[in-house]
């Protein structure tokens, strides 16, 4: 989240709508750990990462959705789970990502 | 108390000063049951040194039951899901809330403003450490010799544990990079009344044993001893004060993950073959 804090400025002052994404739990292995964040702003910018590349490209279009319909929800990545996201991680491990707007 | 809030969004605007500021704060965010994505902060420590909190989770008793557990969390550091009843019952899990530890970053102080204290400063800001250089002599112990350095203090180092000593942890660590016996002796015997994670002594072999006898002399114990990563660092024939500062911190972060590791104190030969 540090990490993120200068972007979000940023972002705020040019009052772009933003939704955060954060690693809320990990079964097996995974790159990182619960509390990893990404922002993502309406122009599909982003900041900071929740795996080691591995899924950003699908935070990304999940959080054009959020910030679109404002909508909160958690969503999983995993190796099993390439049929339904067609992404997941190459190291065999799950993620679970909390993704809401920054509206609080 | 509602109208000192004047942010829009109260509970991130708090979030971000405790965090910029590094003061140690904990967050809870419903991530599944009633009232989704609602958020509860909160400080052990805020501005005027008391608990301060922010936010709600919807519900006075899970906000009661989850604020004990997030001081818990933040205590040691964690970050992780927790499960309750909607009224906060412990063995119910209709509610699974996601707390968030953002604990200070660690600190690292360094004794000796020698030429391998410029290079662990670096390396140890990039690790993310608050990074405090110590020398009693002022024409070596400046800012400009050490720019990345948070604190840069003409002191010796008893006197700056004496002061600091009593509020580092086990995630903190101290070098002492002088190889100075009038400066090492007090600085190895004051971090030993610290709790910190990890004490590294710089030195050749030579120096090690006598450092070593004089430290035995001053009166500590086997088990002080045994504390010290002495001569420091672990053995990847690292030889500049850049390759040095790298061995020492990937010293810190294996005792921490308790990895075995090719210590330098647990070899034998010279640190520097040629």
């Amino acid at each position: 989240m540090k990490e993120l804090l200068n972007d979000l400025d940023r972002w705020q002052r040019q009052d772009k709508a933003i939704a955060i994404a954060r690693v809320v739990d990990l079964d097996g292995s995974g790159p990182r750990l619960p509390g990893a964040a990404m922002a993502v702003n309406e122009d599909g910018e982003v900041a900071g990462s929740v795996s080691g590349g591995c899924v950003e490209g699908a935070v990304v279009t999940e959080a054009l959705d959020i910030i679109e319909t404002g909508d909160r929800r958690t969503v999983t990545f995993g190796y099993s789970d390439d049929e339904a996201f067609a992404v997941g991680l190459t190291c065999g491990g799950t993620i679970h990502l909390f993704i809401e707007p920054l509206d609080w | 108390m509602a109208d000192e809030v004047t942010s829009p969004t109260p509970v991130y605007a708090q979030l971000k000063e405790a965090i910029r500021k590094e003061r140690p704060v904990a967050l809870a965010t419903v991530i599944e049951g009633p009232n989704l994505g609602s958020k509860l902060l909160i400080e052990p420590a805020g501005l005027s040194g008391e608990v301060v909190s922010a936010g709600t989770l919807g519900n006075e008793d899970l906000d009661r039951v989850a604020g004990r557990d997030m001081l818990g969390e933040l205590s040691a550091g964690r970050t992780g899901i927790r499960r309750y009843g909607p009224d906060g019952q412990a063995r119910s899990d209709e509610v699974s809330v996601f707390i968030e530890s953002f604990a200070p970053p660690p600190q690292m102080l360094i004794f000796g403003a020698v030429d391998f204290t410029a290079a662990l400063a670096n390396v140890a800001k990039f690790l993310g450490y608050r990074v405090t250089v110590c020398d009693a002599r002022p024409m070596f112990a400046t800012k400009k010799r050490f720019p990345r350095a948070d604190v840069v203090a003409v002191d010796w180092p008893n006197r700056l544990l004496d002061e600091v000593g009593p509020h580092l942890s086990e995630r903190d660590a101290i070098a002492v990079l002088t190889h100075d016996a009038k400066f090492d002796i007090p600085a190895i015997t004051s971090a030993l009344q610290t709790e910190v994670g990890y004490i590294g002594v710089m030195g050749s072999r030579r120096t090690h044993d006598d450092r070593t006898k004089r430290l035995i002399d001053a009166g500590l114990t086997d088990a002080e001893l045994a504390r010290l990563r002495s001569p420091i660092g672990i053995d990847i024939g690292g030889r500049t004060p850049e390759e040095t500062a790298i061995s020492i911190v990937a010293e810190i972060i294996a005792l921490r993950t308790g990895r075995d590791i090719p210590a330098l104190r647990d070899s034998q030969g010279a640190i520097h073959r040629s």
